[in-house]
């Protein structure tokens, strides 16, 4: 059987970033700045998102959508806050996918009050790994890492916090109960991500919560 | 645990570029800044694979060395002693992101790519 070679030479996520940038130009479009955001299941995104809203970003509006694998338990807790939201399901069509991709994203797009937002955050399925691969069409990557995942976190998954703008650093108020280093944990970041700005959050508490509402509103505004 | 999601990726930009002709290979260059287990990749290739125009390829991975260099001193480094090798015991080593010389976050210089380099096909 005769063989032939074909020279491809293209990234193999090259079809995603062609989808993400679509996605892009459409936010672009409609004036909205969408950030993603990232973290291991449990590491508090919701909460986060929860207080931020609660503390007001000013004159932005935002819109949210919701990655999950099943049900709509983010998306309630966020409607709950008057905010517009979407959820996306990755269960039924996408094969229970553990990340969001960007044509998933693209598949909500219709659904998304796009002229009635400035910020659409995209919280993304529980996942330190995969979620890092595939850009949908954000503008900035959040990541949330909670103290008790351990300070070695950010030298295990350098993918991740490689990728991101802003890292939260949540869950300070279970420092006392826990053998974490917050300094090392800080010191870790730094090395992976040194251009990453970072803010030690506690949802529970409230601690660094403005900041993050600041963050937001600022990035929303630029 | 993402090589389910890379392999898929690599099987659709191969049968993209096949032409409808049988794929009997598949070239990768991976780099180590990717973090995927090639051992793990082959596993879902054969799986993904299965019905596709990719069917009976086999995947050929070449690793590529990650380069780092320091934004503050220049110095470049390779931060990860090759965690690509199969079967790798004992674990590959955390990689040093942090500048050998100074301790600052290094950029990357090389290793990041998952890149289909080329494909074979069957047929003229």
């Amino acid at each position: 059987m005769h063989r032939t070679r074909i020279r491809v030479a293209e990234d193999a996520l090259d079809a995603n970033e062609t989808i993400a940038r679509a996605n892009r130009e459409d936010f672009e479009r409609a004036g909205v700045a969408v950030v993603n955001m990232m973290s291991a299941p449990g590491a508090g995104k919701t909460a986060l998102l929860e207080r931020a809203i609660e503390a007001g970003l000013g004159e932005t509006r935002l819109g949210v959508l919701e990655g999950d694998v099943q049900g709509s338990l983010d998306a309630d807790r966020i409607a709950h806050l008057h905010v517009p939201v979407v959820q996306l399901n990755t269960d039924p069509g996408f094969g229970g996918e553990c990340h969001l991709d960007a044509n998933m994203v693209r598949s909500a797009i219709p659904e998304l009050p796009l002229a009635e937002i400035d910020l659409l955050l995209i919280e993304n399925v529980g996942n330190l790994v995969c979620p890092a691969e595939f850009r949908v069409g954000e503008d900035a990557r959040i990541m949330v890492c909670s103290v008790a995942e351990g300070e070695d976190k950010p030298l295990k998954y350098p993918l991740m916090f490689r990728s991101c703008e802003l890292i939260c650093v949540n869950k300070v108020d279970l420092l006392p109960h826990l053998d974490v280093d917050l300094e090392r944990l800080l010191a870790n970041i730094e090395t992976v991500n040194p251009d990453a700005t970072v803010i030690v959050t506690s949802a529970r508490s409230g601690e660094g919560v403005e900041a993050w509402a600041r963050w937001l509103a600022s990035f929303a505004a630029e | 645990m993402h090589e389910l999601a890379l392999s898929r990726a690599i099987v659709d930009a191969a049968e993209r570029h096949a032409g409808g002709a049988r794929v009997s290979a598949v070239h990768v260059r991976l780099g180590s800044l990717r973090q995927a287990v090639p051992e793990s990749l082959r596993f879902y290739f054969g799986v993904v694979a299965r019905e596709t125009a990719c069917a009976d390829a086999r995947l050929e991975l070449e690793p590529v060395a990650a380069l780092l260099r320091c934004p503050r001193c220049g110095r470049e480094w390779d931060p990860a002693p090759p965690p690509l090798a199969e079967h790798a015991t004992p674990a590959p080593p955390i990689p040093s992101f942090g500048c050998p010389a100074c301790g600052a976050g290094g950029e990357a210089l090389d290793g990041e790519q998952l890149e289909v380099d080329w494909i074979e096909v069957e047929g003229a």
